[in-house]
């Protein structure tokens, strides 16, 4: 297997595709992902960052362009067979476990999650055994819980649960879309602590969308900064070359920049020709 | 005394309904008006293989199935056609309506002559020595109407058995998390649209169970039995989650069968106490809307109306 994880080739996405309103949410994005590596994807809102997510996920249809997992062509795969191969953890907490259904429900149905499900009992002693040894690794107290509705949990608590669920088995691509804005600071850094050892134990290729420079210096061996659609600026081995917030920072800058001047230029030559 | 077995077996015939509605009003939330035409399609199925002399088991598994493929084109309107719930339900239910005319033949079967369930349940209880008939406090109670009350309870208490069994297998738990969280199936690779049409076919084929156990009992089949069927395993269910709550899964399934005899019962009291039978409709859809709109209307007389969840 060659060393190459997830491939994007010339893949976009428009939205009101046709209209004067048509906003090309990915622009012909080329990517390509090394396996067991962290890229953080950083963008302003609109940018495209998101719709790139979702459209790796298969919760976004391409309307142009090929996406291989592993070499393999997913293109035309819906959502939950893509699902088998690549785990995700949502901004929302809620999003990510099924609040009716116990902890320990959820725990095996993320199990479950690369191969075929059938008439098997979903909970037996031994599998409840070895979620408690799990769980209590968390080290939050929820090995008592497992036949808790995990609706009742806190959000710091579910985003914990979601990741955990997201690497229990271990997924050829995790998808991390700012999982953890909705949290409090100390929830947050929990789940960044838990999220990087999960990465870390299983050598896990991994694409996050965040807003925080500080998580993406962090955690990101390569920050990817999208704009209007596209890849702006591909930083790599960011962590070896100790890139810090503020250079980040200086590159939203001059994005921002950019932007103006292509504004007063157009500005310019319409009211000069037109 | 008669009575009251008449409105047992009647209330254990209907669980089976409830248990349907179950299954889609409280595991996938949405109401799915299917339920209407395959209870009538159930009774229709089974009296027209019925008089044509297939065995009662052929002819009620056959029922089954009709119910089941309903469910099935239910859910292929919704899940590939896109077509919402609600109306996919009644386009189905509507349709079914000529089919049921069509497998009957006439709006009204009887099946007085025909060897239903009932006949077989007496035939079951002359083997066990069972007296043709029996005194139960003071008054004469035939032994087939106690055969086939015993029948009906095996086969409602079985089929709640089978279904907690069910649900808490790894493909119950899968479609218990489709229903609770789509978007969290789907990330867990859980084909989200097979589920809800496996919902649909299990939720419909229990519903099609009813209404051919039914028509077997009342001894026909009319073209209306259905009308009104997801209101009734509606008002079933709501009884059974007041009488035994909702805190597990078996009490939840086993309050579905409770409330649906308990139902019975009252519906039986009230018709001896005076009330006029063509008024059930009318009642029963007073007392659903009761149950779902009286506890808020109680808890947050004070906010506006906005501020609670639908129900």
């Amino acid at each position: 297997m060659s060393s190459v994880a997830l491939r994007l080739e010339a893949v976009s996405h428009a939205f009101h595709a046709g209209t004067p309103n048509e906003v090309r949410a990915l622009d012909s994005v080329e990517l390509e992902l090394e396996r067991g590596t962290f890229t953080v994807v950083l963008g302003t809102n609109g940018s495209g960052k998101s719709s790139l997510l979702n459209a790796i996920a298969g919760s976004l249809a391409l309307s142009e362009g090929h996406i291989l997992l592993d070499g393999r062509e997913i293109t035309q795969w819906p959502e939950s067979r893509r699902a088998r191969l690549i785990s995700r953890v949502f901004q929302n907490p809620f999003t990510g476990t099924a609040a009716d259904l116990t902890v320990a429900e959820n725990l095996a149905l993320a199990e479950g999650r690369g191969g075929r499900r059938w008439l098997r009992r979903t909970l037996d002693r031994d599998r409840r055994a070895a979620f408690e040894n799990t769980v209590a690794e968390l080290g939050m107290g929820l090995e008592d819980r497992l036949d808790t509705p995990i609706g009742v949990l806190s959000g710091g608590q579910r985003q914990a649960l979601t990741v955990l669920m997201a690497t229990m088995v271990r997924p050829s691509l995790l998808l991390l879309d700012e999982h953890t804005a909705a949290l409090d600071p100390r929830s947050a850094e929990q789940v960044i602590r838990l999220t990087r050892r999960a990465v870390t134990a299983g050598n896990l290729t991994t694409l996050m969308v965040t807003h925080s420079l500080s998580e993406a210096v962090r955690l990101g061996d390569r920050v990817l900064l999208m704009h209007r659609g596209r890849v702006a600026y591909d930083l790599q081995e960011t962590r070896r070359r100790r890139v810090r917030e503020s250079d980040l920072l200086q590159l939203f800058d001059q994005l921002r920049w950019a932007d103006r001047l292509d504004e007063s230029a157009a500005e310019m030559l319409r009211r000069a020709y037109v | 005394m008669n009575l009251l077995i008449g409105a047992l077996t009647i209330g254990l015939i209907l669980s089976l309904l409830g248990l349907g509605v179950f299954v889609t009003y409280r595991i996938y939330r949405t109401l799915d008006l299917t339920a209407d035409g395959a209870f009538g399609v159930g009774a229709a199925v089974v009296a027209a293989l019925l008089v044509r002399g297939a065995p009662a088991l052929v002819a009620t598994v056959v029922a089954v199935m009709a119910g089941m493929l309903a469910g099935a084109v239910t859910g292929f309107l919704h899940t590939r056609l896109r077509v919402t719930p609600l109306l996919a339900g009644v386009l189905t239910s509507t349709a079914l309506y000529s089919v049921s005319l069509f497998v009957m033949g006439s709006g009204n079967i009887s099946l007085v002559s025909a060897d239903g369930f009932v006949s077989v349940a007496e035939r079951l209880a002359h083997r066990v020595g069972l007296p043709p008939s029996l005194t139960l406090f003071d008054t004469n109670v035939g032994g087939g109407s106690i055969a086939s009350l015993g029948l009906m309870l095996v086969l409602a208490a079985g089929t709640a058995v089978l279904l907690a069994l069910f649900l808490n297998t790894e493909i119950g738990t899968a479609m218990r998390a489709a229903g609770n969280n789509p978007q969290m199936a789907r990330a867990l690779a859980i084909d989200v649209n097979g589920m809800v049409v496996l919902g649909l076919c299990l939720a419909n084929g229990l519903v099609a169970l009813s209404g051919a156990l039914m028509a077997q009992y009342e001894g026909f089949a009319n073209i209306q039995m259905g009308i009104g069927a997801l209101v009734s395993g509606l008002a079933n269910l709501l009884l059974g989650e007041a009488l035994l709550g909702r805190r597990t899964l078996g009490r939840w399934i086993a309050g579905a069968v409770v409330g649906a005899v308990a139902f019975r019962l009252l519906v039986g009291a009230a018709i001896r106490a005076g009330l006029d039978p063509n008024a059930l409709k009318l009642v029963t859809a007073a007392f659903v809307l009761g149950v779902l709109v009286l506890p808020r209307l109680l808890r947050r007389a004070s906010l506006p109306a906005e501020a609670g969840e639908r129900v």
